[in-house]
């Protein structure tokens, strides 16, 4: 393993930021650390750059304890939430810090420079200061001089927040090209999942200083193995008390499971039923247009359930009764979650069938 | 150990920094103040009340006090005034005298104290009318006042001009779509968005009058019971090589200095909750 | 007072305003910054030049007064540089780390902006002086700090010790520490992580803060004059010759030299409203 975490723990005060945190990560990866704020996600990433300390556990980079390790000796590219771009300094002058701290002789540093200036395809604007520059241009920067060293892993911390939405989804595609091209090991913190989803090899999920699961983002998805990354990664629903729905009586009394809109269909009037016995009656309280589909929110037994609904199928309205049929659920049971099928479909419910 | 200290503080150089600040604060500022406290230590406490209870001590504080408060409420007038000019008008001279409010802190206090006795003899450029009809200014507490005034005016309006700067005028427009008239505004408005930074201009004068000595002696003529400050108090005494006396008047007055510091603190503290960010 | 960084266009032509409101606040604005501020300094110019050319001049050269005006001199540059030095290392001690007793140290470093000079001066004087606990080290060492220069010194730098310092701590406050830790990262040492990343954003507030230190230590008087022994030609500074000529009823002779510290500090305002525009302009286009 390229990076490797073991069981650390960090509080500030009498926060508990970590508990025995422990990840570990090959080369190449890209991964997201994925969490709410608060869930010590960017404590996680700060302690393996050095810029805070761990109060117990250790961190392995390539082999090597690095937890006593200096910062600057780690060998760490860092892309700070705000950039941090050096204000007073040009573009060159921000790339090449690094470089010169690094004693680099200056044609390198001029070569290593232009180079990177032609992978982010800023050629033209070396000689422009941060503040002229805008929210993507800066954050591009701020990645080539993170790169410039020639860091052995790539941090980023919250690398897309302070960009406009529209920004946003080109340069995360723009840093997942550029990451998977130089193929330098990286870990970016976000709290948005389609971020993580979208961009990662594999996801960090954490919460209040927990690793909750660690997986590819499909992984997570199809399998999460507590309640909150069921509940955190994809849209569900979290329903108490679920024995009362079709097909579920045998769950515990008062336990509870998340529901994902693709685990229910609806029918609607004169639509035809294949099992009857495994739909209840159901009112449309919500109905909202999508594009696509429609998002649709069911009253079933008292729960409130959201799924969606292809247009291509006989019209809803607010307030009709429709037929609802649950395929499965994610059963919460002592901290853990897992999928539980409809006992009267014949595959059990539990056919989640797709693949990537 | 140093190996966790180093980890702990990222960034490089606290412990140059941090070695030469502790010992500059120590040598300059600690041991001196340690060395009063401890020349304080020595007096008992019966001679302690004695020096500080003394018939003209305690009328040079009430000359220091009184003059001090009379100043800063006479700057809480007319420098809120200024600021509010300075910062709401544009006229001929504004940039004049938005540079000339900080003459007070750049000119040397000697020098404003003999500038102003000059001006305010009977034979000066404003005593002598004023002396006409019976008023004098020079060598008596007007002249104290005069001069305190003159030292703590800045503070005044450096207090509050930063605060209007801030003050967004959609406030006031708000007011006014209300239907509240200019005086209304100004009262409802524009006054309880002062007070914090008054309060602390306030203070600030107060505090800074009370230790005033170089513009006030030249003004104040220094009669015992009647325009002896506070700091010449400990002057005198030192002048007499009597520096357990001068000491003990010198706690009294760092008491009084501390205390209106805390409330100066408590003061920005309390403005700084109404602050959003 | 460190430059606003607001900018509020059009602000004042938003609001209506009582012209007669308006123009009595304008006149008492002006009468009393004519009574206050430049009355003063007419009074010492005219007073310096009223008797001619000639006795300015031969008050201003006179051998006690260019004695002053060395002493002056240095024990400016000294506390100056001293309060410089100090006030970066302990802007930088303070806002780039934490630890208990922060507030602790801050108040230390304010303490002298609560003490009145002349508690300033007697302090040292009862560390140093004839019943300090230093006094018998000093006389085996024959070293005289009170009543020498190297008390108005240490006197002056203890009046001015916040002056930098308070400026500065502000301003790095509000950047927070993000750049620096970007440069660490890329392995930068303190002196270029000062000199590259810090520098060029307290630069101003470093300017403005020095001017300002500079006009409070050469103007300063009640410390200055509890530690000097008032000995002529030797521990006299500027303010203090001005003392002893006006009391020695040597009129023209004290506003004459006076005349000189009204000079500097017109140029110190001038120095300070010049440093200021250009700190706002540079904050504005940076905001841009």
């Amino acid at each position: 393993m390229f990076v490797e975490l073991k069981e650390i723990s960090k509080r500030f005060g009498n926060f508990e930021a970590t508990k025995k945190v422990s990840f570990s990560l090959e080369k190449g990866t890209l991964a997201a650390l994925l969490g709410p704020s608060g869930s010590g996600k960017t404590t996680i990433l700060r302690m393996i750059a050095g810029l805070e300390t761990p109060d117990s556990g250790d961190i392995f980079l390539d082999g090597q304890s690095i937890t006593r390790l200096e910062p600057s000796r780690r060998g760490i590219g860092f892309v700070f939430q705000n950039y941090a771009l050096f204000r007073y300094m040009t573009v060159f002058e921000n790339i090449a810090f690094g470089l010169k701290t690094q004693k680099t002789p200056r044609a390198k540093i001029k070569e290593k420079i232009n180079e990177l200036l032609s992978l982010i395809g800023l050629e033209d604007l070396a000689g422009r200061y941060p503040a002229q520059l805008s929210g993507g241009q800066k954050q591009r920067v701020a990645f080539a001089r993170a790169l410039a060293p020639n860091p052995r892993i790539l941090l980023l911390d919250e690398p897309f927040a302070a960009i406009d939405a529209k920004v946003r989804r080109e340069l995360r595609t723009w840093l997942r090209r550029m990451i998977s091209l130089l193929k330098i090991t990286s870990i970016f913190v976000t709290h948005d999942q389609s971020e993580a989803i979208e961009v990662a090899d594999r996801i960090i999920v954490t919460n209040s200083g927990r690793v909750e699961q660690t997986g590819a983002p499909v992984e997570l998805y199809r399998t999460p193995a507590t309640p909150f990354v069921a509940q955190f990664i994809g849209e569900s629903t979290v329903i108490r008390d679920y024995g009362r729905l079709v097909g579920f009586e045998n769950a515990p009394r008062e336990s509870e499971c998340a529901v994902r809109p693709e685990f229910i269909r609806l029918y609607a009037q004169g639509e035809p039923i294949q099992l009857e016995n495994t739909v209840q009656d159901g009112q449309i309280e919500s109905l909202a247009f999508r594009g696509d589909v429609l998002q649709v929110t069911v009253s079933v037994r008292g729960f409130s359930l959201a799924t969606g609904y292809s247009l291509e199928r006989p019209p809803l309205a607010v307030g009709q009764t429709v037929k609802v049929m649950i395929y499965r659920v994610y059963a919460f049971k002592e901290g853990k979650a897992e999928l539980v099928g409809n006992r009267l479909l014949a595959n059990g419910g539990g056919g989640y069938n797709f693949q990537i | 150990m140093s190996q966790t200290r180093q980890s702990k503080k990222v960034i490089p150089g606290f412990g140059l920094t941090m070695g030469i600040t502790m010992s500059y604060v120590g040598f300059f500022v600690l041991i001196p103040m340690i060395s009063m406290a401890l020349q304080a230590a020595q007096l008992s406490f019966k001679e302690i009340v004695q020096v500080a209870t003394d018939a003209r001590v305690l009328s040079s504080y009430k000359v220091s006090f009184g003059c001090s408060f009379l100043a800063a409420a006479i700057n809480v007038v007319f420098g809120t005034i200024l600021a509010w000019v300075l910062v709401r008008y544009r006229f001929p001279g504004r940039r004049l005298i938005d540079g000339l409010i900080e003459l007070p802190f750049a000119l040397p206090t000697a020098v404003a104290g003999i500038a102003l006795t000059s001006l305010t003899t009977d034979k000066g450029w404003i005593g002598q009318p004023l002396s006409h009809l019976g008023i004098s200014v020079a060598y008596t507490k007007v002249g104290i006042v005069t001069a305190l005034t003159f030292i703590t005016l800045p503070f005044m309006v450096r207090s509050v001009q930063p605060v209007l700067e801030q003050l967004s005028p959609d406030y006031e427009e708000a007011g006014r779509t209300l239907g509240a008239g200019s005086f209304t505004i100004f009262r409802k408005i524009v006054l309880p968005e002062l007070k914090p930074a008054v309060m602390t201009g306030f203070s600030l004068a107060l505090a800074r009058g009370l230790g005033e000595y170089g513009s006030v002696i030249f003004i104040a003529g220094n009669k015992p019971f009647q325009t002896e400050i506070a700091p010449l108090m400990i002057v005198t005494r030192l002048e007499e090589f009597l520096y357990g006396q001068a000491t003990a008047v010198a706690m009294f007055m760092l008491f009084a200095s501390f205390m209106i510091m805390f409330m100066v603190n408590r003061l920005q503290i309390r403005a700084a909750r109404f602050v959003e960010n | 007072m460190p430059p606003s960084q607001t900018v509020k266009i059009g602000a004042e032509s938003r609001r209506q305003e009582n012209p007669f409101i308006k123009n009595a606040l304008i006149v008492i604005s002006l009468l009393f910054t004519l009574l206050m501020l430049v009355m003063p300094l007419l009074v010492v110019v005219t007073q310096a030049f009223g008797a001619g050319w000639a006795n300015f001049a031969r008050a201003v050269t006179d051998t006690f007064t260019v004695k002053a005006l060395q002493l002056t001199l240095l024990t400016t540059v000294i506390a100056v540089a001293a309060n410089t030095l100090f006030g970066l290392t302990a802007a930088w001690c303070l806002t780039r780390y934490r630890y208990r007793g922060q507030s602790l140290l801050i108040t230390m470093i304010d303490l002298p902006f609560a003490v009145s000079p002349i508690i300033a001066g007697l302090i040292f004087i009862l560390t140093y002086g004839r019943l300090g606990w230093t006094h018998s080290f000093l006389e085996a060492h024959n070293l005289k700090i009170v009543f020498a220069a190297p008390g108005i010194v240490m006197a002056t730098i203890f009046v001015t010790i916040p002056f930098v310092a308070r400026e500065i701590i502000p301003v790095l406050t509000a950047r927070g520490t993000d750049e620096e830790q970007a440069a660490v990262l890329m392995g930068a040492g303190f002196f270029r992580t000062f000199f590259y990343v810090t520098l060029p954003h307290i630069r101003w507030a470093l300017v403005y803060s020095v001017i300002l230190c500079t006009a409070r230590a050469m103007g300063e008087f009640g410390a200055v004059s509890v530690v000097s022994g008032h000995l002529r030609g030797k521990t006299n500074t500027l303010p203090l010759h001005i003392e002893i000529l006006y009391n020695e009823h040597h009129y023209r002779e004290a506003f004459a030299v006076s005349a000189i510290l009204v000079i500097t500090s017109i140029v110190i305002l001038t120095a300070r409203s010049v440093v200021e525009r250009i700190a706002k302009k540079e904050v504005n286009q940076s905001v841009r």
